[in-house]
């Protein structure tokens, strides 16, 4: 059984069928980019991972347990525990404005460890954990800035950095609670040109740690670097799945061939 | 009648403005908070009765407002409910807290749903839980947005308070109408005037004070 296995995604939004039954697996450290016109299903595949659309149909299972079952009714308690199985870095950053760099990824860390610790404490020892988990929460974060290039940003707010910069920040966010499986949901498409390069590069040196990534891109030459698989979506359905070279240098569906004919124009 | 007599007069009548001013904010701006929520309920019952609480208070003079919470629950329960100086304190201070509750509430919405929803998505992936997404990430935003449309109202408030005077609370229109005007004194109406402006000009300072401070982030 395959590490992440999502068998017969299904997901509408009114009468529109955006996925019409994606299955769709992969190993433990392999990084797994997906391509695809837009409207094809890529984000919302992605947002269903991540529990931001609950699909209608289907099932999602992590390292042999079932996180996800479209039979079955979960309360937002046990829907929070599984989606930390993933991390999620939106296209538009989305970083809290009112925190600093490093506030943005130590402070759900932060209570992530409170709640963890918390169980059964008295009210003083709850004191106590909540300055303990915060020194550990922004070592961390410190740690993880320095891994992303951004030791110098820390205290810095998002409104003070660069796009990228704040990519970058979103990045360290979602790697503190150190998710299984990390999930980009187009990183670099609201970035100017000259800006994406230290995000993609980012993302290379987290490939070279073994992190078991998804990718949704628009950023071919990327995508053939960095893939162990490209995933080409279109219509809501996996219409090929290979290695890079497979296919961008042999497509063999027509859809395949006219998105990369169009890419290459 | 000296100027320091009625000085000393509009102090005492001033005190029960601002009393009235200070009591109906603090108890306003949370209750707004909830009336806010009521109306942005998933539950449609619940939005319905918030949406139309809203309607009737935003559309019925604030003056009828107050002869209802001072006098309907008498014709009700048969005897008044509000007795004495106190209860008539009380019945405009009911009757201000609905109503301000409610304008406010539209301003918190208004703020609530000026958030991206991105926000509520970046809190929802890190685990967050509703709570923690609205009191660690949503609150300061709104605070921040709201801070310049929530002081207008906060001033309005502070004149409004005069209105409590047609149920003989004794407020500082009440007093000199009462102590003063009715000896034919005219000058400390614009005395009065001067109270306002200089406690508002104080609100005006503090407003741009706080505004300042909670832009320490451009959004």
């Amino acid at each position: 059984m395959a590490f992440l296995e999502a068998n017969n995604i299904k997901k509408s939004f009114g009468d529109t069928q955006v996925l019409r039954g994606i299955d769709f697996s992969m190993e433990r450290g392999e990084v797994a980019v997906i391509i695809g016109s837009s409207g094809g299903g890529k984000t919302t595949f992605l947002r269903c991972l991540n529990f931001l659309e609950t699909p209608g149909e289907g099932t999602i299972v992590v390292g042999g347990e079932e996180i996800f079952n479209a039979a079955i009714k979960y309360t937002d308690a046990e829907k929070r525990e599984k989606r930390l199985r993933f991390g999620l870095v939106f296209q538009s950053f989305n970083l809290f404005p009112q925190y600093t760099a490093r506030e943005n990824v130590a402070m759900p860390l932060k209570l992530r460890l409170f709640e963890r610790y918390a169980t059964g404490l008295s009210r003083r020892e709850k004191h106590a954990l909540k300055k303990s988990v915060r020194v550990e929460a922004y070592q961390k974060a410190d740690e993880i800035l320095a891994e992303v290039g951004l030791a110098d940003k820390a205290n810095n707010y998002p409104c003070e950095l660069s796009g990228g910069q704040c990519q970058r920040v979103a990045i360290a966010r979602a790697l503190a609670l150190s998710p299984d499986i990390l999930c980009f949901d187009e990183p670099t498409s609201a970035l100017d040109p000259e800006l994406t390069g230290e995000v993609l590069r980012v993302i290379k040196s987290l490939k070279s740690g073994d992190r078991t990534m998804i990718i949704v891109t628009h950023e071919m030459a990327f995508a053939r670097q960095v893939a162990d698989k490209i995933v080409f979506i279109a219509d809501g359905l996996i219409e090929e799945i290979g290695t890079p070279e497979e296919v961008f240098e042999h497509p063999k569906s027509e859809k395949l061939k006219a998105f990369l004919h169009n890419d290459e124009l | 009648m000296s100027f320091w007599q009625v000085t000393q007069l509009l102090l005492e009548g001033f005190g029960q403005t601002l009393l009235l001013f200070a009591l109906t904010l603090v108890l306003a701006l949370p209750l707004g908070l909830l009336v806010s929520f009521g109306a942005m309920s998933k539950f449609k019952p619940l939005m319905a009765a918030t949406r139309t609480l809203i309607w009737v208070i935003r559309g019925t003079p604030l003056m009828l407002q107050l002869f209802v919470v001072f006098y309907v629950p008498g014709f009700i329960f048969g005897t008044p409910i509000f007795h004495g100086t106190q209860g008539r304190f009380l019945a405009a201070l009911v009757a201000f807290v609905i109503n301000y509750a409610c304008y406010l509430a539209e301003i918190f919405r208004g703020g609530i749903l000026a958030i991206p929803q991105g926000q509520y998505e970046a809190g929802q992936v890190l685990g967050m839980t509703k709570t923690e997404i609205f009191f660690r990430v949503i609150l300061m935003q709104v605070v921040r947005r709201i801070l310049p449309p929530t002081a207008n109202e906060i001033i309005t408030l502070v004149k409004d308070t005069s209105l409590a005077r047609v149920i003989m609370v004794m407020e500082i229109f009440c007093v000199n109408e009462v102590s003063i005007l009715s000896r034919g004194i005219i000058w400390p109406l614009f005395y009065i005037g001067a109270f306002f402006l200089l406690f508002v000009g104080v609100l005006t300072i503090l407003f741009g004070w706080l505004e300042k401070k909670l832009s320490y982030y451009k959004v």
